[in-house]
This record gives C-alpha cells, sequence and structure tokens, in this order.
C-alpha cells in the first residue's frame, strides 16, 4: 500500500482531499454518528435482568478508547521501567491489561460521580482527568507529584474530579466508597459512586458490612469487583469459596461482564448507575487480568505460566480489541494507529523526562498537610516551648510549630 | 412520652431515666439559686452540644449503634432523633469496621460525621479506619482530603464491666499524628470541647467517660451560649499551687482534685492540670506548671506502659530538668488486664490515696 501511494504522490494532490490520511484522521476524530457494536459475550447476571449486548459507541469514542488505553499501557510500562532503575521506591502496582475497566467506566459516568479504588490505582487516576507529569512526579517522590510526593504509587487522588484515591489496606476502600455514595444521597446530588476492588479483597468482611448498608439504606453505590483472578499470589479458586463475586452480594443484584472489553464495561456501569441511583448498590464483576505481577516485586510467573499471560494477551488484550473494531469499521488504518501509538509513547517519555528534572520537596514538607487547622489555642510562651508541636527524629534538633 | 421512660427504668439503663429526672430537678432548683449558677451534668452537656451543632450546620449527622430510637445506649443522643429525623440520626448494625468506613467516605466528600462507639474498647474493630483512612488522609493526599470526622463513646474503666469492656485507648490514639485526642472532665469541658471538636476539619478521638455521664457541674452563662467553644490543644489548671503539679485527664481530674484537699490539710500545695486535650499535648502549660512547683505527679487510668503519663514524664525530663528537684511520678492503672471482682477492680484503678502518696513522695514527704 505505501509502494503504490509513493508512485502515485503526484496523482495525490489531484485526489478529493477526504482520502489524504491526514485530514481523514480529522474528519473521523470528530465523528460521533452512533455504531453499534456487540460485547464479546452476553453478561450474566444475578437477581436481575441484563442490559443488551448491543452496545452504542462512535468512531470519536472508539479513537479515544484506543488513545487513553495505549497511553495508559505506556504509562505503566515506563513505571516499570523506572523501578527498576530505582527511581521508584516501594510499593508499585501496575494496571497493564485492565485498562478496559477505567476507560468503559469513564465512558459511562461523570466527574460528579466518584471513584475510589485500592493501590492499583494510576491509571484510575488517568481517567479521571490526572496527568502524566503530575503521576510520575509522584511515583518518583517530587514536589510536583499530585500528593506533592507526599503519597506514593498508592496514594493518588484527584477531589475535584471525585477520585478518592488511592488505598493501600486491601478492602478498606469499600467501605469508605459506600461512605462516598451516602453523601451523595444525604446531599441529593443524583450521582453514584464506584468502589473498585480486587478478586482478593472481594472476601473481605469489611466489604459485606458496607454492603448491608448501602442495601439497608439504599445507597447509590456500584461495587465493582476487578476479578483479575490473583490475589497476590493466590488464584481465585484458593482463596474464594464462591470465585462468582457478581452473586456474593446475596441480596444485592450483580452483573459480570468482560473486563478486557471496553464497551461491555461501558455498557455495563452506565446500567449500574442507573440502577444504583434508583434502587441501591449493585455488584460488577469485571473478568479481567493484569500482565505484570502483583506489584514490582512479584514476577508474576511462580503462580501462573507464561503461557497463560501470553495467551491472555493474545486472544483478550483489550487494546487490540478496540485496535480491530477501529480497522474493521474503517475508522483508521493500522499505520495510523501505530502512529497514534508512537505519539503516545513521546508524550508519554516527554512527560517522565520532565518529571524526572522536578524538585524533591523542602524538608519543611515533613510537617505541612499533618492537620487542616491549627489548635486555636495561644500560643503559650515559655521560650522555647510552644503548643503545637511536631518533631522530627531528633526532637531537640527537628521540631516545627505547626500552623 | 412518659411511659417510655417508664420502661426505660424499668430496664434499669444506666442513667437512663436518672438522666431525666435530674434535668427536671436541676432546672428547678436553678431557680432558687443565685444568678448565674447553673449545673449541668456531662450527659446533658454533650447532648446540647451535638444538638447546636446540627442544628447549625446542616452537614453535621449522627451515625451509632442504637443512636436513634433507643435514645442513645447512655442516652447521650436523647431526643435528636425526634428532633432532627431519620436522615440526620442513623441507627447502624453491629458493625463497627462497616459503619465508621462509611462515616469516614461520608466525611471525604465534605460531611461531618459524629461517629459513635458505644464504648472504645469497640472502635478497634474499626481501627483501620480511623488511623489509615481518616488520620493520614490530610497528609498522604497532600492537603486534598481532609476528615471532618469525629469519632466518640465512653472510655475506659466503668464499673465491673471486665476485662474486655474497660480498656482506656487515650495512648493509642494520641501516639498517631494526624488525630487530635479530646478528654473532657466537666460539664463544660465536654460542651466546649465536643463543638469545637464537630466544627473542626480534622480527625477528632472523644473519649468520654461513662462514669462522669451522671455528674453534675456548675455551667456559666458563657458556657450555656450556642456559641461556646473551648481551644483544642489548651489543658485547663484546675487548682493553682505552688508545691507539686498533679496532671491528669476524665474522670482523674475529679480524683486530683480531691488528692489535693487532702494535701493541703497537710501543708502541700498542689497545682492540679486538667489536660483536655492529650493530642495536641498542652506541653508548655505542663512544662510551665512544673517550672513553678519544680516536681510532678502524673496520672491516668489506662495501663502504665506507653501511657499518656509516659509522654508526659519525657516531655518534662526533656524540657525542664534542670527545674526538677525531684523524679516523676506516675500513677496509672495496673499493669493486668481489667479483673471483675470489686476488690481486685478497685487494685486496678488508682485511687485518691495512690496520687496523694505520690505527691508526697514527690516532696520528699514520705518513702
Amino acid at each position: 500500500m505505501a509502494l503504490s501511494r509513493l508512485s502515485s504522490r503526484s496523482t495525490t494532490l489531484l485526489q478529493p482531499l477526504a482520502t489524504t490520511s491526514l485530514l481523514r484522521r480529522r474528519h473521523i476524530s470528530t465523528d460521533t454518528t452512533p455504531i453499534t457494536v456487540e460485547t464479546s459475550l452476553p453478561f450474566t447476571s444475578h437477581l436481575i435482568s441484563p442490559p443488551s449486548r448491543a452496545v452504542e459507541t462512535s468512531s470519536q469514542e472508539l479513537l479515544s478508547f484506543f488513545r487513553d488505553m495505549a497511553l495508559m499501557r505506556r504509562m505503566e510500562i515506563a513505571a516499570d521501567s523506572l523501578y527498576k532503575a530505582k527511581l521508584i521506591r516501594g510499593f508499585c502496582h501496575l494496571y497493564d491489561g485492565q485498562e478496559a475497566v477505567a476507560i468503559g467506566m469513564e465512558a459511562a459516568i461523570t466527574k460528579r460521580d466518584a471513584i475510589i479504588t485500592s493501590y492499583r490505582d494510576h491509571c484510575t487516576f488517568l481517567g479521571r482527568g490526572g496527568g502524566l507529569f503530575e503521576a510520575f512526579s509522584e511515583l518518583m517522590g517530587r514536589t510536583t507529584g499530585c500528593s506533592k510526593g507526599k503519597g506514593g504509587s498508592m496514594h493518588f487522588y484527584k477531589k475535584d474530579a471525585s477520585f478518592y484515591g488511592g488505598h493501600g489496606i486491601v478492602g478498606a476502600q469499600v467501605p469508605l466508597g459506600c461512605g462516598l455514595a451516602f453523601a451523595q444521597k444525604y446531599s441529593k446530588e443524583e450521582a453514584v459512586t464506584f468502589t473498585l476492588y480486587g478478586d482478593g479483597a472481594a472476601n473481605q468482611g469489611q466489604l459485606f458490612e458496607a454492603l448491608n448498608i448501602a442495601a439497608l439504606w439504599d445507597l447509590p453505590a456500584v461495587l465493582v469487583c476487578e476479578n483479575n483472578h490473583y490475589g497476590m499470589g493466590t488464584a481465585e479458586w484458593r482463596s474464594a469459596k464462591s470465585p462468582a463475586y457478581f452473586k456474593r452480594g446475596d441480596y444485592v443484584p450483580g452483573l459480570k461482564v468482560d473486563g478486557m472489553d471496553a464497551l461491555a464495561v461501558k455498557q455495563a456501569c452506565k446500567f449500574a448507575k442507573e440502577h444504583a441511583l434508583k434502587n441501591g448498590p449493585i455488584i460488577l464483576e469485571m473478568d479481567t487480568y493484569r500482565y505484570h505481577g502483583h506489584s514490582m516485586s512479584d514476577p508474576g510467573s511462580t503462580y501462573r505460566t507464561r503461557d497463560e499471560i501470553s495467551g491472555v494477551r493474545q486472544v483478550r488484550d483489550p487494546i487490540d480489541r478496540v485496535r480491530k473494531l477501529i480497522i474493521a469499521h474503517d475508522i483508521a488504518t493500522e499505520k495510523e494507529l501505530k502512529d497514534m501509538e508512537k505519539e503516545v509513547r513521546k508524550e508519554v517519555d516527554a512527560a517522565v523526562a520532565q518529571a524526572k528534572e522536578s524538585p524533591i520537596p523542602e524538608p519543611s514538607e515533613l510537617f505541612s498537610n499533618i492537620y487542616v487547622k491549627g489548635f486555636g489555642a495561644e500560643v503559650n510562651f515559655i521560650s522555647p516551648l510552644e503548643t503545637t508541636l511536631s518533631f522530627g527524629a531528633d526532637r531537640k534538633e527537628l521540631r516545627a510549630t505547626l500552623p | 412520652r412518659e411511659k417510655m421512660w417508664g420502661i426505660l427504668r424499668q430496664r434499669g439503663i444506666d442513667g437512663g431515666g436518672l438522666s431525666l429526672r435530674r434535668t427536671r430537678s436541676a432546672s428547678v432548683s436553678a431557680r432558687s439559686y443565685a444568678a448565674g449558677s447553673k449545673e449541668m451534668t456531662v450527659r446533658d452537656a454533650l447532648n446540647s452540644a451535638i444538638d447546636e451543632e446540627m442544628s447549625a450546620d446542616p452537614k453535621v449527622f449522627v451515625m451509632g449503634e442504637e443512636v436513634g430510637q433507643y435514645q442513645g445506649a447512655y442516652k447521650i443522643t436523647k431526643g435528636l432523633l425526634e428532633k432532627y429525623g431519620p436522615e440526620r440520626v442513623y441507627d447502624t448494625p453491629i458493625t463497627e469496621a462497616g459503619f465508621t468506613g462509611i462515616g469516614v467516605g461520608a466525611a471525604y466528600a465534605g460531611l461531618k460525621p459524629v461517629v459513635e462507639f458505644m464504648t472504645f474498647n469497640f472502635s478497634m474493630q474499626a481501627i483501620d479506619h480511623i488511623i489509615n483512612s481518616a488520620a493520614k488522609s490530610n497528609y498522604m493526599s497532600a492537603g486534598q482530603i481532609n476528615v471532618p470526622i469525629v469519632f466518640r463513646g465512653p472510655n475506659g474503666a466503668a464499673a465491673g464491666v471486665g476485662a474486655q469492656h474497660s480498656q482506656c485507648y487515650a495512648a493509642w490514639y494520641a501516639s498517631v499524628p494526624g488525630l487530635k485526642v479530646l478528654a473532657p472532665y466537666s460539664a463544660e469541658d465536654a460542651r466546649g470541647l465536643l463543638k469545637a471538636a464537630i466544627r473542626d476539619p480534622d480527625p477528632v478521638v472523644f473519649l468520654e467517660n461513662e462514669l462522669l455521664y451522671g455528674e453534675s457541674f456548675p455551667i456559666s452563662e458563657e458556657a450555656l451560649d450556642s456559641s461556646f467553644c473551648l481551644p483544642i490543644g489548651k489543658a485547663k489548671i484546675e487548682r493553682q499551687g505552688k508545691d507539686v503539679t498533679i496532671v491528669t485527664f476524665s474522670k482523674m481530674v475529679g480524683f486530683a482534685l480531691k488528692a489535693a484537699e487532702k494535701l493541703a490539710e497537710e501543708g502541700i500545695s498542689a497545682e492540679v492540670i486538667n489536660l483536655r486535650s492529650i493530642r495536641p499535648l498542652d506541653r508548655a502549660t505542663i512544662n510551665a506548671s512544673v517550672r513553678k512547683t519544680s516536681r510532678l505527679v502524673t496520672v491516668e487510668e489506662g495501663f502504665p506502659q506507653h501511657g499518656v503519663c509516659a509522654e508526659i514524664c519525657a516531655s518534662v525530663v526533656e524540657e525542664s530538668f534542670s527545674y526538677l528537684d525531684a523524679p516523676v511520678e506516675r500513677i496509672a492503672g495496673a499493669d493486668v488486664p481489667m479483673p471483675y471482682a470489686a476488690n481486685l477492680e478497685r487494685l486496678a484503678l488508682p485511687q485518691v490515696e495512690d496520687i496523694v502518696r505520690a505527691a508526697k513522695r514527690a516532696c520528699y514527704r514520705s518513702k
């Protein structure tokens, strides 16, 4: 195809503008004419009638899915390299393979709907509108990070987009998410909260405590189990007597979704939001997969075979699914998509480079944000004693008056 | 309504019917007192504080076991459900981890929950949410997510409730940066500190005492005003003295004042400090007092190892060493799980004579 283009270069200019590749892309990326696509699999449901397999989308949406998922994928791969280069320390839990869940969800909801998730939060942050530079800065502990370097990989937040983190304690985010839903109902916001957790967290007692209250009080909570089939190194069949996570709500309806199909995720989330606003909690089980191990300390191959990992990558990769859809619907060519991926790679590399140059926090930041408000007590001075103190390791050397 | 109170009195709910009687008699007898000389129980002080704050701010709501229809396990939330309705007062199932997490999540979103633990012993079921979800969030998010929540309830020993229901959590919670920890003694403390806690944008652990709920204290007109608030982080000097400083909080303040009376009979003038705030600790007031008296006795009901007293002693030794004329003294609960038998329980808790003895030791008046 390339050769024929070269040889007909002189005639290209005479051809209708619509066929030149650059303009064709511009034309398509704003095309919102509905395209209907069937999900890969039908939805399986518990105590509810499932939504239709036919999902409405558009060229614009499919291209944005592709680009955004490619960006997320690139970001996670870059984080892998940075971790190996020891620029990222501590814990680093990567999401590559699971991008469709973040992307499909965003397509179905608004920024007034809240999301709260576990420590595998980098891509969720991006989906909520977070920036690559803020993400990489945070991972590398720089003051330009989304939590000013004070949180780290597991503690990304974006409150203005209703993203409440980023939580390190397995399962804690579920009651917190039900609390967010409580606040939305209390304040009559007509919005819902999506609270994401993994198959490992699905057995946590506090989840059932929160679900009970959410069901009793009709809270607009959507519990989303991102079932990647492994809780750290423990496969689901070894940790759950019943790995049908979408049914574990008992009296709460549930839906099982192909989590590698962004359109299925979108359909399910749209359905769940409508349900939760009227009827209270619902559980979505996203059947998904992570290519990396549990975290960067886990090779991910001691408890599963490399064949399994590469098998999923070949058959179910979320980005490849959208790529095939785009090509099949003649929205863009394979080369155009590859070019898009190259652009994305450049964008990520630029953000990494910029983040690497960013400053580390000032020592005084050790003592900032412990509290919002000072203590309202008049400082009772017996120099050098002050009322509102925090201390460093050697309290006679390093102390701060909290404002 | 009378019938309801009758039933509750029959059940022998601790202080239930009693408080109603007390309130009535207080308001009757107040008329015969001199102007400005009102009394209020700690229970009524707490109830009125929550009531006023709920009235002033629609974001404040109450959540916990039996806080609504039952009128509160210890009647602290009496009348609130009737006044504000089920959308402001929530009865929860017996699931501390779940409902505490829900409270913290609601606070993330900007509401102002007042979460009741029936006793702080049960807070251990939810301690991950108090520490990891609430205390640390403002720091981890560099100021994006603040948590304006109050965790309140009775703390420490009651009477004959045994080992699992008698622990004091002041030292545990006060060790955590990001929390504020308050411990009222009097009715004025209860009102002023709880109102301050509810208004505070940070998570506050509010440690009450079951045995103080029914106690009456004189209360000023100023403290009865709905705008009344006490500063967080400031201790109160309950009694001025010059020979020895006794520092304590909650119920032990009453014991320390009694000890001070006894010491005065023997010519020892004790200064009694009511901490009011365990975190932040008012080190300035404590040290200023010790620099004046040169002697320190610290008192608490909780376990002695790594207790609040240990922190106060360390602070004084570090900051005011050259002012001390005697070793610092600690009076604390016995280093044992709380026994049930009444005589053993008495031995397990500080008594007035223990405080007197320690003060005399500090003054070199006894072995």
